[in-house]
């Protein structure tokens, strides 16, 4: 059985792989002005490199992760440049942009059950999948599935196979959507929410494996999460994502270890501490951010975050804050970063 | 002083409790005669104190949700009993537990299939009090924006539709919904699973909010035992149908006796220790 | 037996028309009768009937002299070559539209075609056998009912095929016109309801081939229900067209029934309807049979 090369190997690690530059995506509405989910957004994926996305619902990761795949809604408009190995996304055919999608590069969905034919066997999926981005004979396909399969350390590959998405664990079905997204080797794997809906040993395990495969492959991944603690020890980088911008982006420990921008920090504040009792006594307030996303219909001209923000000042409301860079590889959006 | 409260709870009588209780589901494949048994619960026994937060920690498919739809009474046990307030209820009828159903409400995850969307939220805030009849239709509405301002919703928005509202929002209106009746026992069924940190630090907040307001006693049924962590005053955990540990949060956490306990706490720990060691600036 | 019941209840009898006629006297309608068992009571009459069907005579028409099942026989061939050929072209037609014009949902095709069928679906199914009749006469483009010409039996073997087909087209037409609408719609709906989801948003993701999407992804899954259809289809073969069968001459099952329940030819009636009847269910059966072959979570059930 012959190997697929390695793809991203072929790509020096450290070159430039994906670079987002003044990203605006918004939807427009016949009914309210248009709904925008990104405002000039900025980012930058190395090869195999994995870089961390944090934030709320509603702040424009989903939408990030369909922008590149060219996987918007009719209608949604898109602005800005995305650079994939120096080709520009956003201005493909869909011809080419089909050929990068699944093979270049794949997404992982939040929710896989959703993801997958409830009338095909799962392992045909997957074939399907190999079979539309590289000619190969009925049964080479199979051999390829059932290799990504255990990759993936579903080892009773033939049932996994031949099972229909119901016959399957929510953890089974977890690790099928990552060999989905691996089967052709791709470049970049975009992972949206990739434990959600998990209990915490099947999460541990899900984690395990795409550490495993990103180290094997040497893809680069964009980790989408909402939970700070899952970030630890899996990715190099992280942007924080508020209201269709990033607000801060570093190296993880300089971001995490010194959070400048206040919705980091109140994120950063979420993560449930020890568990040893004593110290956190029931019934005592968790210090939650108040209030919720913004409406993305209308958008102050200031800051996002002000209406929240607890070191908020006058400024914040009118004037919309530049990037700086206190530190070296840790950038950060606002006014009062630090106090 | 939290030695203090907890020798005043002690004193009062369980508000809820099953005994022995045991249930099973059989399903057969189409054109076949094979039946798949499966053991949902095996002989559990579990008090539930009164003003207490009382978590029901376990993996998908170890019987916690069976555990708190038979307690309140929406699915039928196949043995043992259940009491609540000094009654024993699994034996009533639908006309006799009429004085429970009340009394015990649930809370289930994703709102967004359990509230109806035709409905606007007020509607479904007034829906309960209207099944019971007891007030008139204005009164009701006012009833109805009361309880949107007390969970933090503007009783603004009491004629949108439940599908307008975000995830979290729609957990209030559940919330909301349940404590209408003014109940004694409030089940939360995974109500926090899906949702993401923030609103669940503030949903979190919310029910210790009205805990004390409304005397509620609280069953929270979650996977994620790092958020019950924060909030359980007693813990059970679950596997494959049985009670495997129980205890104060303490216990549970300082010295665990089974082996999937440990298993758990385990994959929790290496998420929260690994974010201690990286954050060193943090509090312990 | 509910058949048998309602058919013998309704009032009157073979013979009274023949009553009518001054010449013939009541004793002889009165030996008649006996001498087909119409004087017997019902139960009687019942079990002779079964006993009938069983030796596969299916009972006795008075009006033709024979016994219910050869005439059944060729009246049902007759109409079964009609529906079947029917059938076969609404279905050919409306799957692979139906599946065009979802993938195009809301481009110009998708409306012309929305629109047509609605006008179709309002005008009911005799106006448009009339309709089309009215226009075959005028232009004398295709042979205007029955089912053979005249002097049939003198043509070579490919004359007598298309001299068949000509004859078949008025009612054919009918018939498809009638059906297309409402399995069209069904193939749309059915398909743009799949196409929505997220399954196939996912594939689309990962790079599958547009043709492949909807034919190999989407069809399976949308199935479901033109399945049940099919089976509805295949039901009605032998009952959906005794109106158009009446209207154009084609000497089907229809008329036959419709003959023999204002003669009270009751052995044909009821072999008609039953004959019907067996093939709905059969129909039906089929369906579940299907359903459970194609989709794997009814298995699970």
């Amino acid at each position: 059985m012959q190997s697929v090369p390695c793809h991203a190997s072929c790509v020096d690690e450290g070159v430039g792989l994906l670079r987002v530059r003044g990203l605006s995506v918004n939807y427009p509405s016949r009914v309210h002005s248009p709904v925008l989910a990104l405002r000039q957004l900025d980012l930058e994926i190395s090869a195999g490199e994995a870089v961390g996305i944090l934030g709320e619902s509603g702040c424009g990761k989903s939408t990030l992760a369909l922008s590149i795949l060219g996987l918007l809604p009719a209608g949604a408009r898109a602005d800005g440049s995305i650079l994939f190995r120096n080709e520009e996304l956003l201005r493909l055919p869909e011809a080419r942009l089909r050929r990068i999608r699944g093979a270049k590069i794949s997404l992982i969905h939040q929710e896989p059950g959703l993801a997958l034919s409830p009338v095909m066997r799962v392992g045909e999926q997957i074939a399907e999948i190999i079979g539309a981005h590289r000619s190969l004979k009925r049964k080479a396909r199979k051999q390829e599935a059932e290799s990504i399969l255990q990759e993936v350390h579903l080892t009773d590959t033939k049932r996994i196979y031949a099972a229909y998405p119901h016959q399957l664990s929510g953890g089974e079905l977890h690790r099928v959507a990552i060999a989905q997204a691996l089967a052709c080797r791709p470049d970049l794997v975009i992972a949206d929410e990739p434990t959600r809906s998990l209990d915490v040993t099947v999460q541990g395990e899900i984690l395990g494996v795409l550490q495993n495969l990103k180290r094997k492959f040497g893809t680069a991944l964009m980790f989408i999460t909402h939970n700070p603690a899952l970030l630890i020890g899996f990715t190099d980088r992280v942007a924080v994502m508020y209201a269709g911008r990033v607000v801060e982006t570093g190296s993880l420990s300089r971001v995490f270890g010194r959070p400048l921008h206040p919705y980091t920090r109140g994120l950063l504040e979420l993560v449930p501490r020890s568990l040893r009792g004593g110290d956190l006594t029931a019934g005592t307030r968790l210090p939650a951010i108040l209030g919720g996303p913004p409406d993305l219909h209308c958008l102050s001209p200031g800051c996002a975050f002000e209406p929240r923000c607890s070191l908020r000042t006058g400024i914040c409301r009118s004037e919309c804050p530049e990037e700086l860079m206190p530190e070296t590889d840790h950038r950060v959006s606002c006014f009062n970063h630090g106090s | 002083m939290a030695a203090e409260q907890a020798a005043k709870r002690a004193v009062k009588p369980a508000l809820a409790r099953v005994k022995a209780l045991s249930k099973q589901y059989v399903q057969r494949r189409a054109f076949s005669r094979t039946k798949f048994v499966v053991d949902a619960l095996k002989n559990v026994d579990l008090e539930i104190q009164p003003e207490c937060l009382t978590a029901l920690v376990g993996s998908s498919g170890s019987g916690k949700s069976t555990l708190a739809s038979c307690l309140a009474m929406l699915e039928k046990a196949d043995a043992g009993e259940i009491w609540f307030e000094r009654e024993e209820i699994s034996h009533c009828s639908a006309r006799e537990l009429a004085w429970l159903r009340p009394k015990i409400q649930m809370v289930f995850q994703d709102s967004a299939g359990a509230l109806n969307p035709l409905f606007s939220a007020a509607q479904i805030i007034a829906e309960p009090l209207e099944v019971q009849g007891r007030e008139s239709g204005r009164q009701v509405r006012r009833r109805a924006c009361e309880l949107m301002e007390e969970v933090g919703l503007s009783a603004d928005w009491a004629d949108r539709s439940a599908l307008a509202f975000s995830g979290g929002q729609r957990q209030r209106l559940a919330i909301a919904r349940a404590i209408a009746l003014q109940p004694t026992l409030l089940i939360l069924d995974e109500s926090l699973s899906g949702l993401d940190l923030v609103t669940q630090a503030q949903i979190l907040n919310l029910l210790a909010d009205i805990r004390v307001t409304h005397s509620l006693t609280y069953l929270l049924i979650s996977h994620d035992l790092s958020l019950v962590g924060q909030v359980a005053d007693h813990i059970a955990v679950m596997h494959r149908g049985t009670i495997i540990e129980r205890g104060t949060r303490q216990e549970v956490f300082g010295g665990a006796q089974h082996e999937h306990t440990r298993e758990l706490l385990a994959s929790t720990q290496t998420l929260e220790s690994a974010f201690r060691t990286a954050r060193p600036g943090m509090r312990p | 037996m509910l058949c048998f019941l309602f058919a013998d209840l309704a009032p009157g009898s073979f013979f009274d028309e023949i009553t009518l006629n001054p010449q013939i006297s009541p004793e002889t309608v009165a030996a008649l009768r006996s001498h087909y068992g119409l004087d017997q009571p019902t139960p009687v009459r019942y079990v002779r009937w079964v006993t009938s069907v069983f030796k596969g005579e299916w009972g006795y028409s008075f009006a033709y002299n024979r016994s219910v099942s050869s005439l059944l026989t060729v009246r049902a061939g007759n109409t079964l070559l009609l529906t079947g050929m029917a059938t076969l072209l609404v279905w050919l037609i409306a799957v692979p539209l139906g599946i065009w014009i979802a993938d195009h949902s809301d481009g110009w095709v998708d409306r012309l075609c929305m629109r047509t069928t609605s006008v179709l679906l309002s005008v009911p199914e005799l106006v448009v056998a009339l309709g089309l009749l009215y226009l075959v006469v005028r232009t004398h483009v295709l042979p205007a009912g029955g089912m053979v010409s005249l002097g049939f039996d003198q043509l070579g073997r490919w004359s007598k095929l298309s001299d068949s087909m000509m004859h078949l087209m008025v009612p054919v037409i009918t018939l498809v016109l009638s059906s297309l609408p409402i399995l069209l719609r069904h193939v749309r709906a059915s398909m743009v309801e799949v196409l929505n989801t997220p399954f196939i948003h996912a594939a689309r993701g990962h790079g599958v081939a547009r043709a492949r999407l909807l034919f190999y992804y989407a069809l399976p899954a949308a199935a479901n229900p033109l399945i049940s259809l099919f089976g509805f289809s295949v039901g009605g073969l032998l009952s959906g067209s005794l109106l158009v069968e009446v209207v154009t001459g084609w000497p089907g099952l229809g008329p036959l029934l419709l003959e023999a329940t204002m003669s009270r030819d009751l052995y044909v009636v009821v072999g008609a309807v039953m004959s019907s009847t067996l093939l709905m269910i059969v129909g039906n059966l089929l369906a579940d049979v299907m359903l459970v072959a194609a989709d794997p979570r009814v298995r699970m059930q």
